[in-house]
């Protein structure tokens, strides 16, 4: 099967959190007791129910007096994923890469709770999270089985807005080409997507990547 | 909506101004976005910096209450900047019209006004009218008594300054949004409103959306593709539950409620059958008496005849001048004049304004049935907080009810497409759809009149036979909706038996040989089949119309006005937005507003807005209860001593109640920062349904309030700390959510703060949540349509624990 990629439009999302939500239905996912912390985002971050979420973050603006960007993160993906990397030290191919790119978590994770702290650090983003429930750690699997079965990831089948697409490589890639495009020519020549060569969740976004989410 | 969802893309500027689309309908920023890509500008207005905000090319804040000096200010620039579409407005508006000698305004105050009645003698905003009774027109606008003169001077006071001084809008963001938006006046443009009710809950609503179909109509956008006034519903169905009679002051397809001096079908008929003198004008509301017949056969079937008035006299009537909207509803059970409630599909504990007088007034019935799918802070508000519970008299029944997606049936949109649904997911056992609970409720009160009984007629004659096996069938109820020919009968040349379908509401007849549920419906579900069921993607026009797609009423017009999309030869205003075209003799496109030929076929043709009495849209309209104009009132609960505009400082024709329940607290000390409600994507109504799924709970799972850095430093409250929201009506415990996309006001030289809150939680659950938004908001509304002003009230912030300020 070819290669699959994410494109994730930011200048496109409202937040509406379809993609959160979408996930957790789709993979029966339990709830994480949360509280109003004083912001739109919840859970605060990614843990063991939550594969994809939705960062806000308000900056002021020159324009509109404010901005408010909305970032669904998740895992990206890598075209050499660092946790493999990490983890194929403790034991070889607990972690694998499927046929179309997807980087999976095989039930081998289990036993490797010790080196959770390691596995975490290894991600350039800290996506993956112990769980307690599957006693490894977890994170997003492209869907992999809706994938095989020909559909497309419950996260993009539920966004509205194009923002948050999945597709072939070259599709994505020229999509994100023609989305940097037209976000340069409206936001006066800014835009970038993060990360091209490495991974296979590209994002487009129009300002410095830490207004976006944590940055180490 | 005039126009449809999918249509927003045909526009080149999106003003979304009294809503927040792309939190509450998120599915609509699809076509905000598409409209986008091709280059249309996108507006946010709105007191608080939002998701919509967050998308849009021009945002601008303005005080919660003071849309109608916004938007008077933009229609000032309008016009006297010549922004506007000049032969639309001659030829399409009554803006040529000439108003009678009696008209006048003074100081806030049209003519006529009874201070005693807190009314207005509506006759002496009458037009000037001919020999023939048609009314006078000056086509050139030069009149100085024509409305369109009137008009401009009304909003000629309103200019940049002032209304900077009043909205908290800086004099650069109005001149922005006003410029940008009168671009649409040019011919080949288009402009679009998204409202919801960010305009309608005010005790000036009406007004301004009515200000904002002026702006419309001055700039030649209605009826045209990328124009309209939308209108976007706050649930799924209520543009079909509207259309079907949830309101007290009308009947199915919006004929009006019979009163009490309406004492026979024919004073009935008479009184709300416009009548017009003029040539050009279809006056489509002359049919009336088509309808009111066709409505009261559906109802009565067979016993309904000519003889008895069709069972005219068995339709409940409403006392003259008596007012029966929701606000007045819990004003009486308040005060005890209500023995039983049925609160069905709704939660009124958190839904209405003032929502701990709604609670205490619940105490006051003998019984209430509460029709719902999970325990809500209506169906336990005996055991709520402050309530005791040994001290209540209320038995409260309740019964379970199945989901809309449990069952067969009809949901109409915004963009009032019928569209049917299948059923989904089996019923719970136990649980029942609403259709078969009214089935059953109404068996047993007909076997209880069995042998009589007070005015037993409506519940012997009422019409049963769309019921199966005592079962209610989504299919039988939705033919009766659309209708019958009752008997053999010959319309227009065509012929059809009795038991025939009835094709569209052109065939419905007043002499009982047709019934029909709801004329507007009329055309719905045909011999061709169920058309609301329909599926085609066609779409030749490439505007989106879809005409194959489900159905839309009336007779499946996409937009409604459309012949006002076309000049007065019937070509579109402009090529690129031809969703309709006179060629050949016939029109070409969507499905037009009646088939007269254009305008320019003086012997033949009629005017394009066929629901006015008069065929033109009203720019002046001498119809609502406070004033013919929009004219700037300060809610009635507001941060300032007085009006900016006029010595009137609130609506004075605005509706109050006087029970003890009943607190307004203006420019009060104690409360001293502009509040307002709104909800959030992730919770549906006050949370019933959502509050309940674990899912959407954790991404918004306590109440909170969001204010701005401001005014946290100033009564020391640190973003996510509990803290104390009051107004004069009560108080809710809720999370600060301290934010620079809430700013502070500048209004009249003073620093005002604004707070808003989101009216989706309950004490029911979560445990923590926190309770409704709608415990602080006022028993006051429009005085039209009684909707309450839940969106401009006062409060008080203070760090919870603290007392006093």
């Amino acid at each position: 099967m070819a290669g699959k990629f994410f494109f994730i439009d930011t200048t496109r999302c409202t937040a509406c959190r379809g993609c959160q939500i979408a996930c957790k239905q789709y993979k029966k996912h339990s709830v994480s007791k949360t509280k109003q912390y004083g912001t739109y985002q919840n859970p605060q971050d990614l843990d063991e129910n939550t594969f994809r979420l939705v960062r806000f973050s308000e900056h002021p603006s020159k324009v509109n007096s404010m901005a408010w960007y909305f970032f669904a993160e998740a895992c990206r993906h890598c075209l050499k994923p660092a946790c493999k990397k990490k983890v194929d030290q403790f034991k070889k191919d607990a972690i694998i890469v499927n046929d179309f790119g997807a980087v999976l978590y095989t039930d081998e994770m289990k036993g490797l709770e010790k080196s959770s702290k390691a596995i975490k650090q290894a991600c350039p983003w800290s996506i993956p999270n112990y769980s307690k429930k599957e006693k490894q750690m977890v994170k997003c699997n492209m869907c992999f089985d809706r994938v095989e079965a020909g559909l497309p990831t419950a996260c993009s089948k539920a966004c509205p807005n194009g923002a948050l697409n999945f597709g072939d490589e070259a599709a994505m890639k020229k999509l994100a080409n023609e989305r940097l495009a037209a976000a340069k020519k409206k936001f006066g020549g800014k835009g970038e997507v993060l990360d091209l060569e490495d991974v296979r969740a590209l994002y487009l976004i129009i300002d410095e990547q830490s207004k976006y989410r944590p940055v180490a | 909506m005039t126009n449809h969802w999918i249509d927003i893309r045909n526009s080149d500027c999106i003003l979304i101004m009294g809503s927040n689309a792309a939190e509450n309908h998120p599915i609509s920023m699809k076509w905000v976005t598409a409209a986008m890509d091709k280059g249309a500008t996108l507006i946010s207005v709105d007191p608080r910096f939002t998701r919509t905000s967050s998308k849009a090319d021009i945002y601008a804040p303005l005080r919660s209450g003071t849309d109608i000096a916004f938007l008077g200010g933009m229609m000032n620039y309008i016009l006297s900047n010549k922004k506007f579409h000049t032969e639309y407005a001659a030829n399409y508006t009554n803006a040529s019209f000439i108003v009678g000698s009696k008209y006048d305004f003074k100081d806030g105050l049209f003519s006529g006004f009874d201070p005693k009645k807190k009314a207005y003698d509506k006759s002496l905003w009458a037009f000037e009218r001919d020999e023939n009774g048609v009314p006078k027109r000056d086509l050139t606008l030069k009149d100085p008594r024509c409305v369109f003169q009137l008009m401009k001077k009304h909003y000629s006071r309103y200019d940049p300054k002032k209304v900077s001084a009043i909205t908290g809008t800086s004099e650069k963001d109005l001149k922005k949004v006003w410029e940008t938006y009168a671009k649409t006046g040019a011919v080949d443009k288009t402009g679009t409103i998204m409202y919801a009710m960010g305009w309608t809950q005010h005790t000036v609503g009406v007004q301004n959306i009515r200000m904002m179909a002026m702006i419309q109509l001055l700039l030649g956008n209605m009826g045209r593709p990328g124009g309209g006034v939308n209108a976007l519903r706050g649930e799924s169905n209520v543009q079909g539950s509207t259309d079907h009679c949830l309101l007290f002051h009308i009947l199915p397809g919006y004929l009006k409620t019979p009163r009490a001096s309406n004492d026979s079908l024919e004073a009935y008929n008479k009184k709300w059958t416009p009548t017009t003198n003029d040539p050009l004008s279809a006056n489509w509301w002359g049919n009336t008496p088509k309808y009111s017949v066709s409505f009261l056969k559906s109802m009565f079937g067979e016993a309904a005849t000519k003889e008895n008035d069709f069972g005219y006299s068995w339709l409940p009537k409403l006392d003259d001048g008596v007012d029966y909207s929701w606000l007045t509803i819990f004003d009486e059970m308040y005060k005890g004049n209500f023995k039983g409630f049925f609160a069905w599909g709704q939660n009124p504990a958190c839904s209405g304004a003032n929502a701990n007088k709604t609670r205490k007034a619940l105490a006051k019935l003998d019984w209430m049935v509460n029709v719902n799918l999970f325990d809500n802070e209506t169906a336990s508000f005996w055991k709520g907080p402050g309530m005791k519970p040994d001290e209540i008299k209320t038995e409260v029944i309740f019964l379970p009810c199945a989901t809309s997606v449990e069952k067969e049936g009809s949901i109409t949109n915004s963009g009032r497409w019928s569209q049917w649904r299948y059923q989904g997911p089996k019923r719970l056992r136990g649980v029942k759809p609403d259709g078969d609970i009214m089935v059953e409720l109404f068996e047993k009160i007909r076997e209880l009149y069995k042998d009589g009984g007070t005015f037993p007629e409506p519940i012997h004659n009422l019409r049963w036979d769309f019921v199966k096996d005592g079962k209610f069938d989504a299919h039988a109820v939705a033919k009766l909706i659309n209708g019958y020919f009752e008997k053999d009968a010959t319309v227009k040349g065509k012929s059809f038996k009795k038991g025939t379908l009835v094709p569209s509401f052109a065939y419905l007849l007043t002499d009982g040989s047709t019934s029909s549920g709801n004329w507007l419906y009329c055309n719905s579900y045909t011999e061709k089949g169920n058309m609301a069921a329909r599926r085609g993607k066609n779409d030749p026009t490439g505007m989106g119309l879809y005409l194959e797609w489900a159905w839309c009423w009336p007779v499946n017009r996409r937009i409604i006005y459309n012949r006002a999309s076309v000049d007065l030869n019937g070509k579109p205003w402009s090529p690129n937005k031809n969703i309709l075209e006179y060629k050949g003799g016939k029109w070409v496109g969507d499905v037009p507003d009646g088939g007269w030929p254009p305008m320019a076929n003086k012997e033949k043709t009629k005017r394009p807005f066929i629901m006015k009495p008069d065929g033109v849209a009203s720019v002046f309209g001498p119809g609502r209860a406070d004033g013919p104009f929009p004219e700037h009132y300060e809610p009635i609960e507001c941060p300032v001593e007085k009006n900016l505009m006029s010595g009137t400082y609130t609506n004075p024709v605005a509706p109050v109640y006087g029970t003890e329940a009943d607190v307004y607290k203006t420019c009060d000390p104690r409360f001293p920062f502009v509040c307002t409600t709104y909800r959030v994507t992730e919770h549906w109504q006050t949370g019933v349904l959502t509050r309940w799924q674990p899912w959407l709970l954790e991404t918004q799972p306590q109440l909170f309030v969001e204010m701005s850095l401001e005014l946290a430093k100033l009564r020391g409250i640190n973003n996510g700390e509990k803290c104390k929201v009051s107004s004069g009506r009560g108080e809710v415990e809720a999370v600060a959510m301290v934010t620079g996309r809430f700013k502070p006001f500048k209004i009249m030289g003073q620093t005002i703060h604004q707070v808003g809150l989101p009216w989706c939680f309950g004490w029911v659950h979560p445990e923590d949540g926190g309770d409704s938004a709608n415990l602080l908001t006022p028993s006051t509304g429009d005085p039209n349509t009684r909707i309450p002003e839940t969106k401009a009230f006062m409060v008080n912030v203070e760090k919870s624990g603290k007392r006093g300020a």
